[in-house]
């Protein structure tokens, strides 16, 4: 490397002479020691001598430049004198900056702000409905004509949204049912009720747990999955060309998965219920030394159609808001494969909370409007 | 001295062969084009040289130095040395064009801040890019993406660049004034120019020296002078109808 040893400049009234390359590795050192003599030639009409300067790059023109405009700003100018005509063609080469002020972007204040997002929730809100609208409206369509939609996607995604989520599913809800009974088992016990641990389980994984965990299961890895595809397609302008060619992409990419999804989750669901109270009867039988036949009977009183039609009825709702949400952010994804990454996480955030947010309004529906269900 | 000469190079992906026996040169301080058709394995032999793919069999060497053998630290030494403009760009996506081009300057210099921002500005200049300073890459065109991606292969004055079809998606004129740029970073700074290219008005304005590439191997290397009366129908015709849109 090409060390170069300080000081290498003279400073005579405004002139500045440098004596060494003006090159990237000797460039920090230069600009150290022009610097520290900033009060000779900062408010003056700083001369720069380069005749000694044998051998000059693109960072040596930055420092001339940066010392130009340092000169401009305080009402001084730079010359320019000696140097060889190499250095000075190449000085010419890279001098093409227009002394361009640069504008940041904009910062906003904290109200602005604020009225700003609200008012791009209301916006994201109204396309979110309109997508809402145009999905349902494809779907029935697509009952009465298969047209427009991609072949063979229905059975794919069956495949890939229920046989694909059914360990995963299976797992949370074992795991689910036995904790349930483990805590109530604690409770119940005291008193010698111990058997209601099966109404308990029963009850609350047909109505609750059942639906939500297969929902929380399927945000987690059907809804960020299609969120994702379809910002790629998006990004890489697929569904551009799906336009361009007489598709609708909801049609094509969105509605055959709203297929599958609807079919697919009420198996999952109920899948899940029936692991959930095995899970639990593992603990009533190991823990709680009931036996498997009164159990299971008390599980088979407990249950009522009506709980286990709710509890599939909302599954589909959650169903149908993970599919809405994850096209919605797959379709107004923006920036590049960054903005895949971000709709991404945004579709499994926003779809876990709007499925929770569903069961509390359902919860309040079939509470207080009970008598009609 | 050659600054980059490759000997019976063979390459490819997994197992299916790409390059089958590659040997070729390119000279310091001057343009040497890599041509042919899309597909041949022009991409694969940037990669091979620069270590991106790891070569079946055969040698690189660079700036006189055998590229193959050397250790990762050694090697990064060398790449100092290297710029590389990506057939796609290559510009990362979370950050702005400053920053991009900034990259290579905070790894390589200590240059001071207000230095290195004239820099950056510099190099923007040079492709006529300065408008899009403080964008994100994808608020560019392709083609501008392009430029941004040339202002950082040369963030560092390289002694070697390396370009993969630099004027693919520009526009004439643009294109022409890269081609001159190019020139001059040979003609003032020895800069030393690998390029992929299709273009062939900016192979005859620009190249010192063409490799064409057809079919695994090295069908002619010389200047374009000797091409085009080489009497290889394959090679003419390239010429021929490269000419006629220009
Ligand atoms: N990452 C990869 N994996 C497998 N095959 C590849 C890959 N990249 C390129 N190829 C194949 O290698 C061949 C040469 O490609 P490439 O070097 O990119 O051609 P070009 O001359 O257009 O730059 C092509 O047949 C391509 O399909
Ligand atoms: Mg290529």
């Amino acid at each position: 490397m090409r060390r170069v040893s300080h000081p290498v400049c003279r400073f005579a009234d405004s002139t500045v002479s440098v004596d060494a390359p003006l090159t990237k590795d000797t460039v920090p050192g230069i600009y150290a020691e022009i610097d520290g003599h900033r009060s000779v030639w900062e408010d003056t009409a700083l001369t720069l001598d380069l005749s000694a300067v044998t051998r000059i790059d693109s960072a040596g023109v930055a420092l001339i430049e940066t010392l130009r405009s340092r000169v401009n700003e305080r009402g001084g100018s730079l010359t320019i004198t000696g140097g060889s005509k190499d250095v000075l063609a190449l000085i010419e080469t890279f001098t093409v900056t227009r002394d361009g002020k640069r504008q940041p972007r904009p910062k906003r204040r904290f109200f602005e702000g604020m009225g700003e997002q609200l008012y791009t929730f209301w916006q994201h809100l109204g396309a979110f409905f309109i997508l809402v609208a145009d999905t349902a409206f494809y779907s029935v369509q697509g009952m009465f004509t298969r047209s427009g939609m991609r072949k063979g996607e229905f059975t794919k995604q069956c495949i890939f949204i229920g046989m694909n989520a059914l360990p995963i599913v299976g797992l949370i809800s074992f795991l689910i049912g036995f904790i349930l009974a483990l805590q109530s088992a604690a409770q119940l016990r005291q008193f010698g009720a111990s058997i209601y641990v099966a109404d308990l389980v029963a009850i609350s994984m047909t109505r609750e747990m059942g639906p939500i965990m297969t929902a929380i299961a399927l945000a987690g890895r059907s809804g960020s999955a299609f969120a994702s595809e379809i910002a790629n397609m998006v990004v890489t302008e697929e569904t551009d060309a799906l336009k361009t060619m007489g598709l609708n992409p909801i049609q094509y990419i969105v509605v055959p998965k709203m297929y599958a999804i609807t079919v697919t989750t009420p198996m999952l669901t109920i899948l899940s219920m029936l692991i959930g109270i095995f899970g639990s009867l593992v603990i009533g039988v190991t823990y709680l030394d009931l036996s498997v036949g009164p159990f299971m009977d008390q599980v088979a009183n407990a249950l009522i159609l009506r709980d286990v039609i709710i509890g599939l009825a909302k599954s589909v709702i959650f169903a149908w808001i993970i599919i809405t949400v994850g096209a919605y952010f797959g379709f107004t994804v923006s920036g590049g494969a960054e903005g895949v990454g971000r709709a991404t996480t945004a579709s499994v955030v926003t779809s876990i909370f709007m499925v929770i947010l569903a069961d509390s309004i359902l919860g309040l529906i079939f509470y207080f409007g009970g008598g009609a269900f | 001295m050659s600054i980059v000469s490759v000997t019976h190079l063979e390459a490819g992906y997994e197992d299916t062969p790409v390059l089958r026996d590659v040997s070729m040169t390119a000279e310091e301080g001057a343009i040497t084009a890599v041509l042919g058709t899309s597909g041949c394995g022009k991409s694969t032999l940037l990669k091979n040289i620069i270590r991106l793919n790891d070569a079946w069999s055969g040698s690189v060497r660079m700036f006189d130095e055998e590229v193959m053998v050397m250790d990762e630290p050694e090697f990064n030494q060398l790449l100092k040395r290297v710029g590389v403009l990506f057939q796609n760009g290559a510009l990362l996506n979370s950050i702005t064009i400053a920053e991009n081009v900034a990259i290579p300057l905070e790894q390589h210099t200590r240059l001071p801040a207000p230095v290195r921002d004239h820099l950056i500005r510099i190099k923007l200049a040079l492709v006529e890019l300065e408008e899009a300073i403080d964008k994100l890459p994808s608020e560019l065109s392709g083609g501008m993406r392009k430029r941004a991606a040339l202002a950082r292969a040369m963030a560092l004055d390289p002694d070697l660049l390396f370009c993969d079809e630099p004027s693919a998606g520009l526009d004439p004129v643009t294109a022409a004034g890269l081609d001159n740029l190019i020139c001059r970073l040979r003609d003032q700074l020895g800069m030393s120019v690998i390029v992929i290219t299709h273009h062939v008005p900016s192979i005859i304005r620009t190249a010192d020296k063409i490799v064409y590439l057809s079919d695994g191997g090295v069908l002619f290397s010389g200047t374009v002078k000797e091409a085009r009366s080489s009497g290889i129908e394959q090679i003419e015709r390239f010429f021929r109808e490269g000419v006629k849109d220009y």
